[in-house]
């Protein structure tokens, strides 16, 4: 039996394409990939995020805790401040990436991935225990008491507001990576100024209870400015635009966050953490591999993940595997990720793509790989 | 929901249709099959001149989502493409019937359309 977010009704109503995501029952796409895709970058979209988990952290040693097993610097998190971030096990693969929010001086949020929700608290737990200052920490898995939407799109900081009328600041006025709480119909819900798409938006965690409601209200808010509903299909397309790491593809137990060009997010200098010593010799030696976005330099089949990637002309080798590939709404072109030794991940090095039995020529591309001009 | 089977043509269990016209068959995919690949952005479609058999894979379709094999659901030889979908695939979506056809058979065992679907029974096959 597939696990249903509390908006499963919603998507129904609306005739969602369903599909099987991770043992969710989700909604690939209300009218077409392409179109939601581009409705995301030209107006807004909603997409239903609540198969997510939500981890509340908190006490005196909270932050202390989450430097430990998280890469990125937690301590320069103030409260009603988020980053991105990665769990990382001991031999520096991520378990996981994630999004730490700081509530309050004592109190964290963390959003993961929903695949990963079992062995990110599994993990959490087993770190806590041997944390000693333990009894400082609280780690509670909120993850069904919790909801979630991202709604996405230049338009967006537009209309949001009218969800949040009795509250006395904006979301509008949010930083990028800023989160407070907001007044929906009288309940308190947490909206940030994130997400997964390369546009302006938000991301809005609320009590499972109430998601429908807040689902309903933003179709209505955003109805004059375009807003549609989209699914995963778009949600796929477009971080792999922006060059974004799905779990699994990017990212995985034995992949660190240098490999997939995360160093950026990996705070080598802040002191010991989960991985910290692979890490720091990689910094120091480089990579035996390296992830390197690209585009196809035909029209073709779309590259896919899995497929292998060549070096160029008659005396091709295979050099790597796609960790993510499609077809581009926005460019027209097949565009991926994907794994290559350190010598073909600059800019502009030709590559081929093994695309069902032929090697069809690509070229590596700075990331991200669409820019909005 | 709602399909469209249009009356006049004949299917094939793996979602392909026939139209018939004399000795030449015109071959496309069904609005059920273009609706769960979701949008189609490469065809693959065979040489004009190879010969096919029925049930053999020949074409490709390509959707954001998979690739899916298309199988000719007769024997003959190709004698035309559809070339408007090297430029615009999502007719597939759009006109799976008309703009969106793959190819054109000359048929060489014509018995072998009794064994097609008629719609009423290609509907029975879909329906959940």
């Amino acid at each position: 039996m597939l696990k249903r977010t509390p908006l499963f009704a919603a998507h129904q109503k609306l005739g969602a394409h369903l599909v099987e995501f991770g043992g969710w029952e989700m909604p690939l796409c209300y009218s077409t990939i392409i179109d939601e895709h581009l409705t995301v970058r030209a107006d807004a979209g909603l997409f239903d995020i609540s198969h997510m988990g939500e981890f509340s952290v908190r006490g005196s040693s909270a932050v202390d805790f989450l430097n430990f097993v998280l890469t990125n610097d937690a301590r320069k998190l103030q409260p009603g401040q988020g980053q991105y971030t990665i769990m990382c096990n001991e031999r520096g693969g991520a378990i996981d990436d994630l999004y730490a929010y700081r509530l309050d001086d004592a109190e964290f949020l963390l959003i993961v991935n929903a695949s990963r929700i079992e062995a990110d608290f599994a993990w959490l737990t087993t770190q806590l225990a041997a944390f000693p200052g333990r009894p400082e920490v609280e780690l509670k898995d909120r993850s069904t008491e919790l909801a979630a939407v991202a709604v996405q799109g230049p338009k967006v900081a537009g209309f949001i507001d009218q969800c949040f009328p009795a509250s006395t600041q904006t979301a509008a006025a949010l930083q990028k990576n800023e989160i407070a709480r907001f007044n929906f119909d009288g309940r308190i819900v947490l909206v940030s100024r994130t997400g997964y798409t390369g546009e302006d938006g938000f991301e809005i965690v609320a009590d499972a209870g109430i998601v429908e409601a807040l689902w309903n209200k933003l179709l209505e808010a955003g109805r004059e400015a375009g807003l549609k509903p989209a699914g995963l299909g778009a949600r796929d397309t477009l971080r792999t635009e922006v060059c974004y790491p799905l779990y699994g593809h990017e990212l995985d137990e034995n992949t660190t966050p240098l490999e997939a060009g995360l160093g950026y997010f990996v705070a080598l200098g802040k002191g010991d953490f989960m991985g910290h010593e692979v890490m720091a010799r990689q910094k120091a030696q480089g990579t035996a591999r390296k992830l390197a976005a690209f585009k196809m330099a035909e029209r073709s089949a779309p590259p896919r993940p899995g497929y292998a990637i060549w070096s160029p002309g008659e005396d091709a080798n295979p050099i790597g595997r796609v960790a993510s590939g499609t077809q581009s709404p926005s460019l027209g072109i097949g565009i991926g990720l994907g794994f290559v030794p350190p010598e073909f991940s600059p800019a502009n090095t030709a590559i081929s793509i093994e695309i069902r039995g032929r090697r069809i020529p690509a070229i590596t591309v700075a990331r991200p790989i669409y820019r909005r001009s | 929901m709602s399909e469209n089977i249009p009356a006049d043509l004949k299917y094939a269990k793996s979602h392909e249709w026939v139209r018939l016209e004399g000795g030449d068959a015109t071959i496309g995919i069904s609005d059920h099959a273009q609706h769960e690949l979701t949008d189609v952005v490469f065809v693959e479609l065979p040489v004009i001149g190879r010969k096919v058999a029925a049930g053999e894979a020949c074409a490709v379709v390509e959707s954001v989502k998979t690739a899916s094999d298309i199988y000719s659901p007769l024997s003959g030889e190709v004698v035309a493409v559809n070339s408007e979908l090297a430029k615009r695939p999502e007719l597939v979506n759009s006109e799976p019937y008309k703009s969106g056809w793959f190819f054109k058979l000359k048929l060489t065992q014509p018995s072998e359309v009794e064994r097609l679907l008629n719609a009423e029974a290609y509907a029975k096959q879909i329906s959940p």
